[in-house]
């Protein structure tokens, strides 16, 4: 069965202001939570880590009203997507995660320092986070990734490579402390706006 | 199966900044943004088990103890790529005002009532061949506040998925003939005439159910094409 090709792909639209309740209730509202911004099962294997942060906007405001979602690779750079077929072992983990912030602005994700994924041409990437922004006031969510401090690969990585110079550290989550915790904060604007990429 | 996001598909969507919706002066990136080639990490997306949609997650009439108030209706429609092939087993979630256009969100104060029977969140998972299916009620349009006398059509939030991370939607549906669309910035952010009506629903009267509920038709296009198109000649 085959349909006319569609002229054209659906456009987006904001999530809104009132989001919540749909896709990031925690327990707040009469709903289930589709996705937590927990990854973590007891049998996944892998350095756990929390990645956490608060979003700003143009005047350095916090946005309380915005949702972040995931996606990553276990320890061993496999996907938990048939797409990927790699010869890789099975793993239990879902790499996908949703959070939206607080009254401050803040999220959290608790999961695992993802492994190594090829680029496009197979080399390896450094260990990375795709990371997807909504909110009110955003017609079209953004794309960005989360990289980590101390890693040697950062060095060699072909997207990295992409960005200019002075605004790599946008892109590097900083260790917090002497815990598991790393520190990502999102600037949708301003001097320390994060790098977003056409994807 | 590989698939391909060409990136000239994305023309369809807003611009970033659309000043007249006011909240995106401050919250639209000024740098520009940096493209890549995609990898692994573009190209894969997550899987979610049955576990995600329980049974009935896509009747919002049902939800509570009593039956909502309003126009009842059922939404439904084909999730598809932009070759046209159907998107199967792929998470489709909504959520929306009641009939008088009020939210359940706490932030939402404004004075219409709220229904005791009605949350206004669903769920659904696209078939084998890429279909969904709401039960819902029609929801109202609703004041707010980015010029004087602003209100939004009335429209239903979705939220979809498809093949890759990248392929994600959120969008809105709107139904046939509202006479505020000429009005509403966050509808006309979408320039291209064509592109805009791809967000309008159509009334669906074969499938609208007699003495019950109508029925309303909104098919989505996510990115996505095959890399070896067959041929058709």
């Amino acid at each position: 069965m085959s349909n006319p090709r569609p002229d054209g792909i659906t456009p987006s639209q904001t999530v809104g202001p009132y989001f919540k309740y749909g896709l990031t209730p925690n327990g707040e509202y009469e709903w289930n939570d589709a996705f937590t911004s927990n990854l973590l099962t007891p049998d996944t294997s892998g350095e756990r880590i929390r990645v956490e942060g608060k979003v700003y906007d143009g005047d350095g405001a916090v946005i309380p009203d915005c949702m972040l979602e995931i996606w990553q690779a276990d320890s061993q750079g496999r996907f938990s997507d048939p797409q990927d077929q790699r010869a890789l072992p099975n793993s239990s983990f879902k790499g996908f995660g949703r959070c939206g912030t607080d009254k401050s602005g803040a999220y959290a994700f608790d999961t695992i320092k993802p492994g190594v994924v090829p680029d496009a041409d197979g080399k390896p990437q450094a260990p990375h986070i795709v990371l997807a922004v909504f909110a009110r006031g955003m017609l079209l969510h953004l794309y960005t990734r989360i990289y980590f401090d101390n890693e040697a690969g950062n060095a060699n990585d072909s997207v990295l490579a992409l960005v200019p110079a002075d605004r790599r550290a946008t892109l590097i989550a900083k260790k917090a402390g002497s815990g598991n915790a790393y520190t990502f904060d999102v600037h949708l604007q301003g001097d320390n706006e994060t790098v977003f990429f056409d994807v | 199966m590989t698939l391909l996001y060409p990136l000239q598909s994305l023309a369809a969507h807003p611009a970033r900044l659309s000043p007249d919706y006011r909240s995106t002066v401050k919250r639209s990136p000024q740098k520009p943004l940096i493209p890549m080639r995609h990898t692994l990490s573009e190209l894969t997306g997550p899987v979610y088990g049955h576990e995600t949609v329980r049974a009935h997650d896509n009747d919002l009439t049902i939800q509570a103890k009593g039956e909502p108030l309003g126009e009842r209706i059922i939404v439904h429609g084909h999730v598809l790529d932009e070759d046209g092939r159907g998107v199967p087993n792929t998470l489709v979630e909504l959520w929306q005002a009641n009939a008088c256009g009020r939210y359940i969100h706490v932030v939402d104060q404004h004075p219409a009532p709220l229904d005791p029977n009605f949350t206004g969140a669903g769920r659904a998972q696209t078939d084998a061949q890429g279909y969904y299916k709401f039960t819902t009620i029609k929801p109202g349009a609703y004041p707010w506040g980015n010029h004087h006398n602003a209100w939004r059509p009335a429209h239903i939030h979705f939220s979809v998925f498809g093949h890759s991370f990248i392929s994600r939607l959120v969008t809105q549906m709107y139904f046939p003939g509202d006479p505020l669309f000429p009005f509403d910035p966050i509808f006309n952010s979408v320039t291209d005439e064509k592109a805009r009506a791809r967000m309008i629903s159509s009334f669906d009267l074969d499938n609208t159910k007699p003495e019950w509920a109508l029925c309303y038709r909104f098919d989505i296009v996510l990115r996505g094409r095959n890399a070896t198109p067959m041929e058709t000649k």
